[in-house]
């Protein structure tokens, strides 16, 4: 029976999408059967994040409604074996999710992977709800930044009720991912610090990834950053992150401002 | 010329930690109230009203979400006023009907 992971925020635009398919596609690269699935009806991206746009046939709504079994909706990834992509719809009413029918979905992705990674819409709609519903992990996404740790705040008071794991008392593992931290700007007190969102949200710390212009050239390629860019620093905080939501102890690291004191006092500012 | 910039730009981030902790500190206790809650903080007023003529929006149930679970702080204010009309009612505690619970 594989584990059920939510990737949700809140706040759109934080990196859902981008850590979705970086942590499943490094659990994969370790040999893991993964599937990625895209629950952002009506406007899906994790299809450009995997690079598989091109090769959706059928979607996750198709599936839900019986006019495609789960195996012809499946993509497989071009560079893992080991890696599935399950769609959302582009086009149709996001009204077609619906509780039981997700609930038989995911039960099949269950039997058949070692992980289901549900990436989440935005927001704290339908969608969303759904997205958690049958969770076993959450992970959830935040910016050092005050708009999304507060979004983030409002998502765990979800996660805490919304999944059915919740609703049985047996509850959710909830996993925070702080995404786009700049350590020049957190040293210069011009971004909230680690520390202060780990105070604030109070919720295990999965992993930091690094600002990186990698990041945006693996969305632009297509490719998880995980698969594209081996050895960069924010993937590397993909692959650790990925360990540790496996049950691997890896020590953290939070990236650093390398910077010398005399080349900050020059002027030689990267951010 | 850096250098006196360096000290002159007031650091933000503070700022937002305090608006943070300000604004979820109310939200908290405001948006995520639970319909349980708000149950409890009922049930609570009900037994409070058996025992002194006090206005039920005495009863504050606040839930405070913390690294290791809920805290439920229940606070109750009784004015003096309702505090010695019970004393004088019901000086030893009799006449009081205890609750029934299934």
């Amino acid at each position: 029976m594989g584990k059920v992971v939510v990737v949700t925020s809140g706040k759109g635009g934080v990196g859902k999408t981008a850590s979705t398919a970086a942590l499943g596609a490094a659990l994969a690269r370790g040999g893991h059967k993964v599937v990625v699935v895209d629950f952002d009806v009506g406007l899906r991206n994790l299809d450009l994040a995997m690079g598989a746009e091109r090769r959706v046939v059928f979607d996750l709504i198709n599936v839900l409604q019986g006019t495609a079994k789960l195996t012809q909706a499946l993509v497989r990834d071009k560079r893992l074996e080991t890696l599935y992509l399950l769609p959302a719809s582009q086009t149709r009413d996001k009204d077609a999710l619906t509780e039981d029918g997700v609930a038989r979905v995911i039960g099949e992705l269950r039997e058949r992977f070692d992980w289901v990674f549900c990436d989440s819409p935005a927001g704290i709609e339908r969608g969303a709800t759904l997205a958690m519903r049958f969770a076993d992990e959450a992970v959830i996404v935040v910016n050092p930044e005050i708009s999304s740790v507060r979004d983030a705040d409002r998502i765990v008071g979800l996660v805490d009720s919304k999944p059915l794991k919740a609703e049985t008392g047996e509850g959710v593992n909830k996993h925070l991912l702080i995404t786009r931290f700049v350590p020049a700007r957190a040293a210069r007190g011009h971004m909230l610090r680690i520390k202060d969102v780990l105070e604030i949200l109070s919720i295990p710390l999965l992993g930091v990834i690094p600002e990186s212009e990698e990041v945006l050239r693996a969305s632009n390629v297509g490719a998880p950053i995980t698969v594209c860019d081996r050895d960069g620093a924010a993937s590397r905080a993909y692959v650790d992150a990925a360990c540790r939501l496996n049950g691997e102890f890896v020590a953290m690291t939070i990236p650093s401002d390398n910077k010398s004191l005399l080349s900050r006092l020059l002027g030689w500012r990267a951010a | 010329m850096n250098l006196f910039r360096l000290f002159k730009q007031s650091r933000s981030a503070p700022v937002a930690r305090q608006r943070l902790l300000i604004l979820l500190e109310y939200e908290r206790s405001a948006v995520i109230q639970t319909d349980l809650i708000a149950v409890l903080r009922e049930e609570i007023s009900a037994v409070v009203g058996r025992y002194f003529d006090a206005d039920p929006n005495t009863v504050k149930v606040k839930e405070v979400r913390g690294a290791t679970g809920l805290t439920v702080a229940i606070n109750v204010m009784i004015p003096n006023r309702a505090y010695a009309t019970a004393i004088a009612r019901h000086p030893s505690g009799e006449g009081i009907s205890s609750p029934v619970y299934q």
